[in-house]
């Protein structure tokens, strides 16, 4: 069977997928992609459905197939090579057998993604084939491990696309939570006003963020029943420093929550890399509405935002070696 | 009819943009965890269109649904009307509970803290180890972590603090007590919690047939066995557990 080995593997290498919904009453989170914007984004450089990728935590690693298969590289943007030969990054590409992908760090952001044609073929766990690492379902991937292609139907390569901004920081859109007014009025105003910064803690359960002198918690202690989390959910735990909440989190929790990062901005909270500058804006319900609703036509959109990628000849050493006709679309519509 | 300590209640209010807990209670009760239990059976045996998931934890009910194809008022007030009419905090639980009988090795290396936890309860170990494995719980919550129970209520007694610093880690099947309650580690973890015993619980198995072992609504004796038990209660895929049907 064919399959992408993998040579060599950065530290937070894992299959992602749109995740696995509804075992929240059971204690398992949804999970999957941490960047559920550079999982479409990469489908949408190989024309197929939202699938599986690798998503590539910080770093990526040396990849090989044993036949020639199509891929797309979306995310955090990484170095890349392809056997030495750089590769632009939010592009797809032909990786002829037996070919070496070189991807090394994130140059800005933190997850890069790895997609191929066809996806992975591995069997669901749970109705789905991502690693959910907390639950202990799939795992960190190793050098040596071989992921199967699954069949690819599919003929492009050779486009490319303009990113969404999200991969430094910035502001967040932010609902009231369940406890946002036991907060007192003076530290909810603070609370938008102050620049956080990312913490070095943080993985694909939420990451920790500083304010820049005082922290945060209610004043008094008052106890709070433990309720279900939704990913988004700014949690203050008690030394003050608030943990935003991604898709692998636990289900549920009992520390006060300030506020609630709406899921198209999640993406951004995902790509906030260690000492990134992040600010929150308290949004009313109508717009939060509306940003999902322009959140879903952009990922919607994706496919038609995908365009040719021209080589600049005098870049290409190797010209020879390219297939030319790499950059058609294969006649595949645009969805 | 409710009582006092439910004044107010039950309350139906928003989560993030797509989720709408109903509350029944502002601390957990047996009334306001049965009222959650049951009014999501209910909602699940008629579905309101466009909600995805269904789930409750200690005193609630939580739905997500799709905000912009069913409105957050339009959710509101198709929950009002199904809380309308029925005394939730009395309703029968949902059917197909089970009740579950989880061998337990109390004390020495299994429970290294039943000796404190029993302090805290004002009786020695020996009373402590009778008074646990008596206590026929329910399955509150299932949450945090995969197929990880939170079970109650535990006579007053067990009215006991969470400890002051963390257990750097208790091993999977690890049972902790605090607050009137238990908890069944299903894995590996750190936890404020009291360890009083161990059980070989599988509470998530990902690869098997019945990946979650148990329920919420389900009802738990943890029998006390000997330590010379372990071995064997391990070596069971099953943990050495007897489940029956509840009526």
């Amino acid at each position: 069977m064919s399959g992408l080995e993998v040579l060599q593997a950065g530290p937070g290498v894992t299959v992602q997928d749109m995740g696995r919904p509804g075992y929240l009453a059971l204690g398992l989170s949804r999970g999957g992609a941490a960047d559920r914007i550079a999982l479409a984004e990469g489908a949408a450089l190989l024309r197929q459905p939202v699938g599986t990728a690798l998503e590539l935590a910080g770093f990526g690693g040396r990849f090989r197939a044993d036949v020639p298969c199509r891929i797309a590289l979306s995310g955090a943007p990484m170095r890349a090579t392809l056997d030495g030969a750089p590769l632009v990054w939010n592009a797809s590409h032909q990786m002829p057998a037996g070919a070496v992908l070189d991807i090394g760090g994130a140059q800005a952001g933190v997850y890069g993604y790895l997609t191929v044609g066809g996806g992975f073929d591995l069997s669901e766990a749970l109705g789905a084939r991502s690693a959910h690492l907390s639950a202990g379902l799939g795992a960190v991937l190793q050098a040596n491990d071989v992921l199967p292609l699954a069949p690819d139907t599919g003929r492009t390569v050779g486009q490319v696309l303009d990113p969404v901004a999200r991969f430094d920081g910035g502001e967040l859109r932010v609902l009231p939570s369940l406890q946002t007014t036991m907060f007192p009025e003076e530290m909810r105003a603070r609370f938008t006003q102050e620049v956080f910064r990312r913490d070095s803690r943080g993985n694909r359960m939420g990451i920790r963020i500083l304010p820049p002198e005082e922290g945060y918690g209610l004043t008094s202690g008052q106890s709070i029943v433990s309720e279900v989390i939704t990913p988004g959910d700014i949690q203050i735990p008690g030394d003050g420093a608030p943990y935003i909440l991604l898709y692998e989190c636990q289900t549920t929790g009992g520390y006060p929550r300030i506020g609630t990062v709406i899921p198209a901005d999640l993406p951004r909270v995902a790509q906030a890399a260690p000492g990134a500058e992040l600010r929150f804006r308290f949004v009313t319900r109508d717009e939060a509405l509306e940003a999902e609703a322009g959140y879903r036509r952009m990922l919607e959109g994706l496919p038609g935002t995908v365009r040719p990628l021209i080589r600049d000849p005098a870049q290409m050493p190797d010209l020879l070696s390219y297939s030319l006709i790499s950059g058609v679309t294969a006649g595949e519509e645009l969805s | 009819m409710p009582d006092d300590i439910h004044a107010g209640y039950p309350r139906i209010e928003p989560l993030g943009l797509d989720g709408v807990i109903v509350r029944f209670g502002e601390a957990l009760s047996e009334p306001a965890n049965r009222a959650a239990l049951a009014f999501r059976a209910a909602v699940e045996r008629d579905v309101p269109e466009g909600v995805e998931e269904c789930s409750t934890s200690l005193v609630s009910t939580y739905l997500r649904f799709d905000p912009l194809h069913l409105s957050l008022a339009a959710m509101v007030t198709a929950l009002e009307q199904r809380l309308t009419g029925t005394d939730w905090y009395a309703a029968p639980l949902p059917e197909g509970r089970r009740l579950l009988r989880i061998p337990t090795v109390y004390g020495g290396d299994f429970g290294p803290q039943l000796a404190e936890a029993a302090a805290a309860a004002g009786m020695d170990a020996d009373a402590a180890v009778a008074a646990l494995s008596s206590a026929r719980v329910r399955v509150n919550a299932i949450g945090f972590a995969p197929g990880q129970p939170y079970l109650g209520t535990l006579p007053e007694a067990w009215d006991i603090p969470r400890q002051a610093g963390l257990t750097p880690r208790v091993p999977e099947g690890a049972l902790v007590i605090a607050i009137r309650q238990f908890v069944l580690f299903s894995v590996s973890a750190p936890t404020g919690w009291r360890q009083v015993g161990r059980t070989a619980a599988p509470l998530f198995r990902p690869g098997s047939e019945a990946p979650f072992l148990l329920r919420p609504g389900d009802e738990v004796l943890f029998d006390a066995v000997e330590a010379g038990a372990w071995d064997r209660l391990a070596a069971d895929p099953k943990g050495g557990i007897v489940t029956e049907p509840l009526a």
